[in-house]
C-alpha cells in the first residue's frame, strides 16, 4: 500500500467500495438506480443551470430575463430544448463525416461520466473509486478531444482556429489544475471523493486558499468560461468549434458546456467546500446549495469581465498559475511532512498568509502583457 | 524539423457579431496573426447621393438621418448648415442653441454606443453595453419628447428646427445632465481599473500622430493620436465659439486613448449642454425661408464635428430647387483607411478591439 508521510493514500479495502447501507445491496440494482438518478440529476441540473444563468446574468445586465414561458419563465429551457431538437440537422458539404458526427458524443460522454464518483451525501455515489480524483482529472480532459474533432472535422476556418485554441489552452490549464488538486490530496490522504469530504473537518477552501483560487481559475479555462472563453469567442470566431453544428448535435455541445460547468461546481464543492457537510439541512440540500453558490460565482465573472487574448491566456497559465501551484504544493508538502500533527487552524493561518504574500508578490512581477508567448 | 505551414483566408462579415452591421473584412491569417486585411463594403449601399439629386433641398434632410443612424441629429445639422451656407440664410439664435443641445446629446449617445460596443468586441458579455443602452435610452426619450422620433429625427430644417421644445423638456434634460457625469465616472472606474481591459487596450493598435494625419482621420481617432483638432474649435460653426470646453487628446494613439478621449468628450458635451441651457434665448426657431427654396448658383462645402469625426457635405447648386450634386464626407469611411496599418501583425482578438475603437457606422460608409 502506498503512503505519503505516513498517511495512506488508498483506503484499506483496495476494491471500489460499493455503497452505503441505505441503498439496496446488490450490485446491479445499485447500478441501475444510480445511473437513473445520475441521468435525472445531470439533465435536470444542466437545464436548471441554463435557466438560472439566464435569470442571474440578466439581473447583472439590468434586464429581467426569460419570464414569459410558464411561471417565472421556468418552462423556457424546455421550450428551448424543443426548438433545438426540431431544427434541421445539417451536415455541411465536404466535412469529414465520421469525425463530424462523432464529435458531439465524444464531447458529452466524458462530461457526464465525471458524476460517477461525486458523492451527493455520505457514501451516495455511483461508485466510490479509491482513485476517484485521478479518474476525474483523467476523464474530464477527454471532452477536449471532442471539441478538437468538431473544430477540425467541420471544414470551417473559424472552427479550425477554435480547435487550435482548444489544444493550446485546455491542455495548458490541465497542469496547474492537477497540481492544485494535489494539495487537497495531501491533506486528505486519499484520492476517494467521499473520503476527501469526510476528511474535511474544516472546508479545504480555508486550508488551501491558493489551491482553491488556482483550481477555480484553471477550471474556468477548462470549461471555457469568461475571461477564458476563447474557444467560442463570439466577437472573434463567432461560435468556435461548434459553428457548423445544428439541431441535436448542437444540443449535445450545449449540454456539454453546462454539464462541464456542473461538473466543475460539484468538484469544487466536494474538494474545497466540504461537499455534503453542513448543519441542520439534509446533506443533499447542502450539496446543492454549495453547487449553486459556486455557479453564481462563475456567472458573476462571466457577466463582468472582458476576454483575454490567446497569448495572455497562455502566459497566465504558464507564468502565473503554474509557479503558484508549485509554491502551494511545496508549502503544503512541508506542512504535512514537518508538522503532521499541528492544529488545522494554525495551518489555515499560515496558508492564508502564504497565499496572500505569494499572490501579491507574483502579481507585482507578472504582467499579462509581458513577453509575448506565441499562441 | 520545420513544419510546412500555410496562411489561410477568412471572411469576417458581412454577417459577423462584431462587424457593426454589414461590413466585411477578408483577413489573411497566419495562425492567429493577421497578415493582410482587405475591407469590403457596399452591402448597405442605397445610392443616397444620387437619390438626393432627385428631391429638393428640404426633402433631402430625411436621407441624412439614414447615414450614421447612431447620430442622426449631427447629420441633420451638417446638412442644414451646408445648405444655409449655400443660401446665405441667417438662423435665429434660439434655433442655433437648440441644435447645439441636440447635437451634444447625440454625441453623448453615440460615444456611449462606441464605448459599449468596444467592450463587447473585447469580449465582455453584453453587460457594459446594456448599461450604456440604459443611459442612451434616456437621451432617446428626450429626443422623442422634442420631435416624436427615437432614431431618425428629421428635426432640423433649413433655417431652423422643425418645432420648439416642449415645456417638460428642460427639466428632464437637467435631470439627465445632472446624473450623467456620475454615471460616466462610475463606469469609467469599473472599466478603466480593470486589469484585463487595460492589457487588452493599452499599447494595442497604435496609430502614430503622423499616420493619423496622413490618413486624414478625424474625430476621436485623430484626437486619440494626440492631434488637437476639433472643428468646433478649429472652424467654429453655429454658436460654438460662445462655449468654453476642452478638446481632450490622447498621447499614444492606442485603443485605450481612443476610449479615454470618448469618455472625456462625454464630460465636455455635458459641459456644453449646461452652458447652452443657461444661455438659451427666447424667440423664433425658424428663419424666413421661402417655401420653394432656390439657392443661388454655386458650390459649398460645409462640415461639422460629428461624434465620429469630420462630417461634411459638398453641395453644388445650379439654381434649381434640387441640388445638382450632393457629396457626403463620411468620417467612418475615412477613418477606416487607417484600418490596414493598424491591423496587420496583430492577433484576431486585438483586431476586433481595434475595429471597435475606430467606431464605424456602416450606414454612412455605404451611403
Amino acid at each position: 500500500m502506498m503512503s505519503f508521510f505516513g498517511r495512506s493514500v488508498f483506503p484499506a479495502n483496495f476494491q471500489a467500495t460499493i455503497l452505503s447501507p441505505d441503498w439496496p445491496s446488490g450490485f446491479w440494482s445499485h447500478l441501475v438506480i444510480f445511473v437513473v438518478i445520475l441521468f435525472v440529476f445531470f439533465i435536470f441540473m444542466a437545464v436548471a443551470f441554463i435557466y438560472f444563468e439566464r435569470r442571474v446574468i440578466s439581473r447583472f445586465q439590468i434586464r429581467i430575463g426569460p419570464n414569459r414561458t410558464g411561471p417565472f419563465g421556468l418552462l423556457q429551457p424546455i421550450a428551448d430544448v424543443i426548438k433545438i431538437l426540431i431544427k434541421e440537422d445539417i451536415i455541411p458539404f465536404n466535412v469529414d463525416k465520421i469525425i463530424h458526427l462523432l464529435a458531439p458524443a465524444v464531447a458529452v460522454v466524458p462530461a457526464i461520466m465525471v458524476f460517477a464518483v461525486i458523492p451527493f451525501q455520505n457514501g451516495a455515489s455511483l461508485v466510490d473509486l479509491n482513485v476517484g480524483l485521478l479518474y476525474i482529472v483523467a476523464i474530464s480532459s477527454v471532452s477536449v478531444v471532442g471539441m478538437v474533432m468538431a473544430g477540425w472535422g467541420s471544414n470551417n476556418k473559424y472552427g479550425l482556429v477554435s480547435a487550435m485554441r482548444v489544444i493550446a489552452q485546455v491542455v495548458s490549464y490541465e497542469i496547474p489544475l492537477a497540481l492544485a488538486i494535489i494539495g487537497v490530496v495531501l491533506y486528505a490522504g486519499t484520492l476517494s471523493m467521499n473520503a476527501i469530504v469526510q476528511a474535511q473537518s474544516i472546508p479545504y477552501i480555508l486550508l488551501q486558499p491558493m489551491g482553491f483560487l488556482i483550481y477555480f481559475l484553471a477550471s474556468m479555462a477548462e470549461i471555457n468560461r469568461t475571461p477564458f472563453d476563447l474557444l467560442e469567442a463570439e466577437s472573434e470566431i463567432v461560435a468556435g468549434y461548434n459553428i457548423e453544428y445544428s439541431g441535436f448535435k448542437f444540443a449535445l455541445f450545449y449540454l456539454t458546456e453546462y454539464t462541464e460547468a456542473l461538473a466543475v461546481t460539484t468538484i469544487i464543492t466536494t474538494l474545497y467546500l466540504g461537499g455534503w457537510k453542513g448543519p441542520f439541512l439534509p446533506p443533499v440540500i447542502w450539496f446543492l446549495i454549495k453547487v449553486f453558490a459556486v455557479f453564481v460565482l462563475i456567472i458573476w465573472v462571466r457577466a463582468t469581465l472582458p476576454r483575454l487574448r490567446i497569448d495572455q491566456v497562455m502566459g497566465f497559465a504558464w507564468k502565473f498559475l503554474l509557479p503558484l501551484a508549485f509554491i502551494n504544493l511545496l508549502v503544503t508538502g512541508i506542512q504535512i511532512a514537518v508538522w503532521p500533527d499541528i492544529s488545522q487552524w494554525v495551518m489555515v493561518g499560515v496558508n492564508i498568509i502564504v497565499a496572500a504574500v505569494s499572490i501579491l508578490l507574483f502579481s507585482r512581477f507578472f504582467r499579462l502583457n509581458g513577453d509575448k508567448v506565441e499562441g | 524539423m520545420a513544419l510546412k505551414t500555410e496562411t489561410f483566408m477568412i471572411n469576417v462579415g458581412p454577417q459577423h457579431p462584431s462587424t457593426h452591421g454589414v461590413f466585411r473584412m477578408r483577413l489573411t491569417l497566419n495562425g492567429e496573426v493577421i497578415q493582410d486585411v482587405e475591407p469590403v463594403f457596399g452591402y448597405l449601399h442605397r445610392g443616397i447621393e444620387k437619390l438626393a439629386e432627385g428631391l429638393n433641398y428640404t426633402q433631402d434632410i430625411v436621407f441624412t438621418d439614414r447615414l450614421d443612424y447612431l447620430a442622426s441629429m449631427t447629420n441633420n445639422q451638417a446638412y442644414v448648415l451646408s445648405v444655409e451656407k449655400l443660401g446665405g440664410i441667417q438662423v435665429p439664435e434660439r434655433a442655433e442653441y437648440l441644435r447645439i443641445i441636440m447635437a451634444e446629446l447625440m454625441r453623448i449617445s453615440s460615444h456611449l454606443m462606441a464605448v459599449g460596443f468596444l467592450l463587447n468586441d473585447l469580449g465582455a458579455f453584453l453587460t457594459p453595453l446594456l448599461y450604456m443602452y440604459r443611459e442612451r435610452e434616456k437621451i432617446l426619450d428626450l429626443f422623442d419628447m422634442v420631435c416624436g422620433q427615437r432614431l431618425t429625427y428629421n428635426y432640423m430644417r433649413i433655417g431652423g428646427v422643425s418645432q420648439d421644445i416642449p415645456e417638460e423638456f428642460l427639466p428632464a434634460l437637467k435631470k439627465f445632465i445632472d446624473s450623467l457625469p456620475g454615471f460616466i465616472n462610475e463606469y469609467d472606474q469599473l472599466l478603466a481599473e480593470n486589469e484585463i481591459l487595460l492589457v487588452r487596450t493599452k499599447n494595442v493598435g497604435i496609430l502614430s500622430r503622423e499616420s493619423a494625419i496622413n490618413y486624414s482621420t478625424a474625430g476621436p481617432v485623430l484626437r486619440g493620436s494626440g492631434v488637437k483638432w476639433d472643428i468646433r474649435k478649429a472652424d467654429p460653426y453655429s454658436v460654438y465659439d460662445r462655449f468654453k470646453f476642452e478638446v481632450p487628446t490622447g498621447t499614444k494613439g492606442d485603443v485605450y486613448d481612443r476610449y479615454r478621449v470618448r469618455i472625456e468628450e462625454m464630460h465636455q458635451s455635458t459641459n456644453i449642454i449646461e452652458q447652452a441651457v443657461a444661455q438659451l434665448p427666447q424667440g423664433e426657431i425658424m428663419a424666413k425661408v421661402p417655401r420653394v427654396f432656390r439657392p443661388p448658383k454655386g458650390e459649398v462645402y460645409g462640415h461639422i464635428e460629428s461624434p465620429k469625426g469630420e462630417f461634411g457635405f459638398y453641395l453644388v447648386s445650379d439654381g434649381s430647387t434640387n441640388p445638382y450634386r450632393l457629396h457626403i464626407r463620411p468620417p467612418s469611411l475615412i477613418n477606416l483607411t487607417a484600418l490596414r496599418e493598424l491591423m496587420i501583425g496583430v492577433k484576431i482578438a486585438d483586431a476586433m478591439g481595434i475595429f471597435g475603437s475606430i467606431d464605424i457606422c456602416v450606414g454612412e460608409i455605404d451611403r
